[in-house]
Order: structure tokens, then sequence, then C-alpha cells
């Protein structure tokens, strides 16, 4: 029977859920790593049972951990994060210059073919890649290096780069995003890289409306099948592209806020979308204290609210842009994970919702397999 | 031998109980405990002090025969009871919330 598996990261501890297909009576294991912030785990595609793991605090710093056996047993490989080249300065939160320095690993994301291939999204934002299972790990310095990394600024959260998608169609695009300094395209398996952020506007944050760089992208999410639309929470503002980040346009339509961080796709309707408004940038959570996920089945713009098993009063939790994910099962699965250390589940595409568990320490991210 | 105490998450990581006893050759210092240390245990690379500087992380504190070392230079040598192995060289995370 097919086995669901949600990897949900905390700020001191990782724990994994198992359920069967029906995703209804769930098994809580851990706290793995007790003590430490995982950020965020993630498995491989192509071999589900080897996992990656970002362990880190800030007595004793960054540790990568590796599982093969589905988060049974795990291994500490290489936790070198050694920026490439002359480290240079961004842009420090009172306009000065100020040097790169690592800090920790926000994002892990594996290669849909290769399970020893996982990109690894850092603070200070830069992008890493592994290719001998995480024992070794080099920075793709084009991306720093392309011409606007001096004018990186770090938001509220830290300088990050959280979001990296790849495309299943063509190996050499790669998308990430980075707070607070946009989204960017490499075409050529991330040696090169472009800003993608013509028609973001952040006039809150930014004074030039034609701004190249410098805004705060919270994430972007794809469809497998529709790899040129994507779907992007910025800071304020929910935005759709069509042309791989080429040109950007509001679809907040109707949603009572347009803030808030995480943001996905459903696993089969490539036009149906999940967001969860937030109240504002200093209000970090839900607008009337009423916890609702919001869905689009029309790729944006026409939002209804979920409301059937999420709390509807006194409510007042976040959810972070790395504690939403998608299963592949039919209907598809929706996790989310708040900072008040739940992780609600709907089996019915967002139609009803179940908490999974509900006394976590606060969630940071939530991945999940759908696994044979 | 040197003999280390670690605290409790790197005696996690590291996969030990208890004190860590290594061999230091030449002149005992904090850098030839640290490298010893690492050698033994990669897991503990990066965890006490930066990988390429080799500056002590911030929020971390050496200790011995109780005194606070952490401000010396890393090449001073230890207190000669550690050097002999009759007192321990103390890794300590240091007292911060969270």
């Amino acid at each position: 029977m097919t086995a669901v598996r949600v990897l949900v990261g905390t700020r001191k501890g990782a724990f994994i859920l198992t359920s069967d297909g029906a995703r209804k009576r769930w098994r809580v294991n851990g706290p793995h790593f007790g003590g430490w912030e995982i950020y965020h785990l993630k498995g491989s595609p192509s071999h589900p049972d080897r996992l990656y793991a970002s362990q880190s605090n800030s007595w004793f710093g960054q540790q990568i951990q590796r599982s093969d056996d589905g988060g049974k047993t795990w291994e500490p490989v290489g936790n070198k994060f050694a920026y490439a080249g002359v480290t240079g300065t961004h842009q420090w939160y009172d306009g000065t210059p100020h040097q790169w320095e690592f800090k920790r690993v926000w994002h892990l994301e594996p290669s849909l073919t290769d399970p020893d291939t996982v990109y690894a999204g850092v603070e200070d934002a830069a992008l890493f890649r592994t290719t001998d299972g995480g024992q070794t790990w080099e920075e793709l310095a084009g991306l720093r290096g392309h011409g606007s990394g001096n004018y990186w600024q770090p938001g509220a959260g830290g300088m990050c780069l959280h979001t990296i998608l790849l495309d299943p169609s063509n190996p050499q695009r790669l998308y990430t995003a980075i707070s607070a300094a946009g989204a960017f395209r490499s075409d050529d398996a991330g040696t090169t890289w472009r800003p993608i952020n013509r028609g973001l506007v952040s006039p809150h944050e930014l004074p030039d409306p034609k701004a190249e760089v410098g805004h705060c992208v919270h994430r972007i999410a794809m469809h497998p099948s529709r790899p040129r639309t994507l779907f992007m929470q910025k800071h304020w503002d929910v935005m759709r592209s069509d042309d791989a980040g080429d040109s950007w346009r509001d679809v907040g339509g109707n949603l009572p806020t347009d803030f808030g961080f995480p943001i996905a796709v459903h696993a089969h309707e490539p036009d149906t979308v999940y967001v969860v408004p937030i109240k504002s940038d200093s209000e970090h959570y839900p607008p009337r204290g009423r916890l609702r996920v919001y869905r689009s089945r029309t790729g944006g713009t026409e939002w209804e609210a979920l409301t059937k098993g999420l709390p509807q009063r006194n409510c007042y939790v976040n959810v972070l842009r790395d504690a939403m994910a998608v299963d592949t099962l039919e209907p598809c699965g929706i996790y989310v994970g708040t900072t008040g250390g739940q992780v609600y589940g709907s089996a019915d595409s967002g139609d009803s919702w179940r908490p999974i568990v509900r006394d976590l320490p606060s969630v940071v991210s939530v991945e999940v397999q759908a696994l044979p | 031998m040197i003999r280390v105490v670690l605290p409790a998450h790197l005696r996690t990581l590291a996969r030990v109980d208890g004190e860590v006893a290594l061999e230091v050759t030449g002149v005992v210092t904090q850098r030839a405990i640290l490298d010893a240390l690492e050698a033994r245990y990669p897991a503990l690379r990066g965890t006490t002090r930066d990988q390429v500087t080799h500056d002590r992380r911030a929020f971390v504190r050496f200790f011995a025969c109780q005194q606070d070392l952490s401000h010396e230079s890393p090449d001073a040598p230890v207190p000669g009871a550690v050097a002999a192995g009759e007192e321990p060289f103390l890794v300590v995370g240091a007292m911060s919330g969270g």
C-alpha cells in the first residue's frame, strides 16, 4: 500500500510523521537531533529513503546529516561551506558594505535524478552544490557574482537563499529566490544567473519601481508539468509568471491580505494554488485570529478560504515559507506546519483539515514524500 | 594523553560518552588539542571554531584548571596540568537562551 512520510523541521529537532495512503492515522517519530534547529530536511526524488537534513545552532554551527534508511539512522556528512574566490561584500541594514559570512543552510534541494547531488541555499545568500552525497560542497559563485550581489541587503530574517526550483523538463534551468534580493534564473545548470524580477513592485522597500534587485521574495512554486509558470508569495503581493520569470503579474485578487510566506501548487492541477494569508509584515499571524489556507483553482486572482478543521478563533500562529507541502497521492494531500507546533494535514486537496500533531516545537519546514 | 570534556551536543555528534582522551605531540596548545580532536572525530569540524579562519565560535568557551582560556592565543601552551593529563580541557557552550 502507498505510504506517506512527512518530514518536519522545527526549532528544536526534526520529526518524521508516517501514515498509510488513507492519511488518517499517523505515527510521530522524533525528535531527531533534539535541541538543534532543523531549518529543512528533504528526500531524494530518485531514492526516497535518502534524506538530507540541515542541522544548526548558534553554539556549534552547521551540520548536514544524511540518512539512507528513511530517517531511521543518520550520519553527519560535510559541513564546510566556504565562499568561492574573493568573498566580497553586500549591503548591511544601514547601507554600508558588509562582508559575506556563512551562517546556516536554509534549504536543501536534492537533484531530481541523482541522490548524491544536492543544492543548498544558505545565509548569507549563496548557492552551494554537492555531487558526492554531501561530503563536500562547492559554491555556484555565478549567482553572487553576476553583478548585483553588492547591492543585496538582508531582510529582517537575514539574507537567505531559501528557494531552489529545478526544472524537470530542462536540467540546465534552475530558479532561486533570496530575501531580500529577489528571484534569479540560470539556464546553464547554475554557472551564470540573471535577476528575474520585472513586474515586481515593492514601494515600501524600494522607491525605484524598476529596481532590478532588492525585492523580498518569500517563496516560489512551480508545477512540474508546466515549469515556465511560476507562482510567487512576495513580502506583499502574490504574483504569477508564465514566461519563466521574465515578467510577473499580480494575482492576489480577492485575498484578505496578500502578505504571507509559503505558496504551493496542487500536485495534479497546475492552476490550483495555495497560500496562507498573514495579517501584515509586522503582525505575523492570520487575520482575525482565523487560520485559513486560501485556494485558487484559476491560477490566482479568484481565491476561496479553506476553513474546515482549521482553528477559526484565537489563532495567532504563523506559517513559515518552507512549511507547506503537497503530496502526489489522489486526492492530493496538503500539509501546513505552524510556529505554534501544529502540523495540519488535508487528504482532500484542502477541503478539510485535521491536526496530525499539535505540540511540536515551532515548525520551520514541512516536506512530504509519497512512498510505494 | 590529553583529557577533553565535550558538551552534550558534541558528545552526541561524536558518538562518545564521557571524557575523550587524545594523543597530542609537541607543545600542547588549544590549536593542537582542537586539531587532534577534529582529526579523531571529523563530525566535530566547524563546531568549536570556524573551518576556514579557525576563529573560535562566538558561543563556545574553553575552560581548564578553573580558568577561562577562551581569549588566550590558540598557540599559547595550555596549563601544565592539562598537558600532563591531570586536568581536563573543557569545551563549553556559552550561556545563552533559546
